[in-house]
């Protein structure tokens, strides 16, 4: 349901200001959500100054250099740095992204960041992706086959194999679930974009043979139809996917077996 | 207090296998509305300031009739589907269901009345 308030216990206050790196002449002003589960406060939004003289070109090197340098208890999720894992998304600059591959000269003014929109938080940056995890598993992401299995191998062809580039690429990052209003809205029932966009690769995948069965799955006025091509899911991938234009062609499979 | 896995909650009641009809209905009328609106809107456009004898006697026209009568009624379908779809985004539970209703008996009623406005002046 629309929520246009914050609950109370999750309404922002002011945080800790850092002290500046003493020294330095390229200083660069951070401020960056903080919430601890164990502290029992509002969550607050601190604020870092970094000096960019010995600091990397992406935010993600400068939430490192925090954590290392200022603040240890600074708390995110990272892993490969090459926008590969899809662990380091968060909302910078107003924009759902990964903290790897998003370089700092792309933001204005100070660097704000928080955790992915609409989703509980764990600690500070990290989002509970629980039920996002839960729903890519229900559209079951693997091949489903029903003849016995080939000697050597299920055989495709190059053009068939080409019609899964844009899709595969996907590193489940949830930066377009959470920018999705319906996501925000109904993510209780809503697949929400990147669920989509993998239920649309097997589905449109030459050797899987459950094609009937996940459009069966997938036909729900909420799972499916809460997309209304709104396309916030499309502008903000990192990786540059379209999981609106793959929504659009389930909903087209959807209709030509109907009409 | 539930102890439901995450795959439980994801699941959901399952799918309800419909959603599809709904689409194809939004996308043929709002088709069929591109096509019969601006006609509409010119014929009405032509009437403003004319004398109320003049106005009766275009909408008494068998063809404005129609036409006017496909606006009313591909226009209220159209806008309850929509309608429904929006509540469906932004309400829950019984007021999901109550203001559905109330949106579709919104639709019908408005529909009833200019149609029958349509009959008293076309007929
Ligand atoms: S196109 Fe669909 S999935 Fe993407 S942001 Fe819009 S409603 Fe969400
Ligand atoms: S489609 Fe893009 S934004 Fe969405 S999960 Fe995949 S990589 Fe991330
Ligand atoms: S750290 Fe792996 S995507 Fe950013």
């Amino acid at each position: 349901m629309v929520e246009l308030a914050l609950p109370k216990n999750s309404r922002m206050t002011r945080g800790k200001t850092w002290p500046k790196p003493e020294g330095a002449g390229n200083i660069r002003k951070f401020q960056i959500y903080r919430w601890n589960p164990d502290d029992g406060e509002n969550p607050r939004v601190d604020t870092y100054f970094v000096d960019m003289d010995t600091c990397g070109p992406m935010v993600l090197d400068a939430l490192i250099k925090i954590k290392t340098e200022i603040d240890p208890t600074l708390t995110f999720r990272r892993s490969c740095r090459e926008g590969i894992c899809g662990s380091c998304a968060m909302n910078i600059d107003g924009i759902n992204t990964l903290a790897c591959i998003y370089g700092m000269d792309e933001v204005k003014g100070d660097v704000k960041i928080y955790p992915l929109p609409h989703m509980p938080v764990v600690k500070d940056l990290i989002p509970d992706l629980t039920h996002f995890y839960a729903q890519h598993a229900s559209i079951m992401p693997w091949l489903e086959t029903k003849t016995n299995a080939p000697a050597k191998e299920w055989k495709q062809s190059i053009e068939d194999r080409e019609k899964l580039d844009g899709l595969y690429e996907c590193v489940m990052c949830a930066c377009c679930s959470t920018a999705c209003p319906s996501y925000w809205w109904n993510g209780d029932k809503y697949l929400g974009p990147a669920a989509l966009l993998h239920a649309y690769r097997w589905i449109i995948d030459s050797r899987d043979e459950a094609t009937g069965e996940r459009l069966d799955d997938l036909e729900d006025p909420f799972k499916l139809y809460r997309c209304h091509t709104i396309m916030n899911c499309t502008k903000t991938c990192p990786k540059g996917l379209n999981p609106a234009k793959a929504i659009s062609k389930i909903k087209k499979m959807m209709v030509e077996r109907t009409v | 207090m539930r102890f439901l896995t995450d795959r439980k909650r994801a699941e959901g009641k399952g799918a309800a296998h419909a959603g599809t009809g709904h689409h194809w209905h939004m996308i043929v009328s709002g088709v069929g509305l591109a096509l019969v609106v601006p006609a509409f809107l010119y014929i009405f456009g032509s009437t403003l300031g004319q004398g109320r004898d003049a106005v009766l006697e275009t909408f008494a026209h068998p063809a404005v009739a129609i036409l006017s009568g496909l606006v009313v009624v591909v226009g209220m379908q159209h806008f309850r589907s929509g309608v429904q779809t929006l509540l469906e985004d932004y309400t829950h539970g019984s007021t999901r269901k109550v203001t559905i209703v109330l949106a579709t008996a919104l639709s019908y009623a408005i529909m009833a009345t200019g149609l029958f406005a349509l009959a008293k002046i076309a007929l």
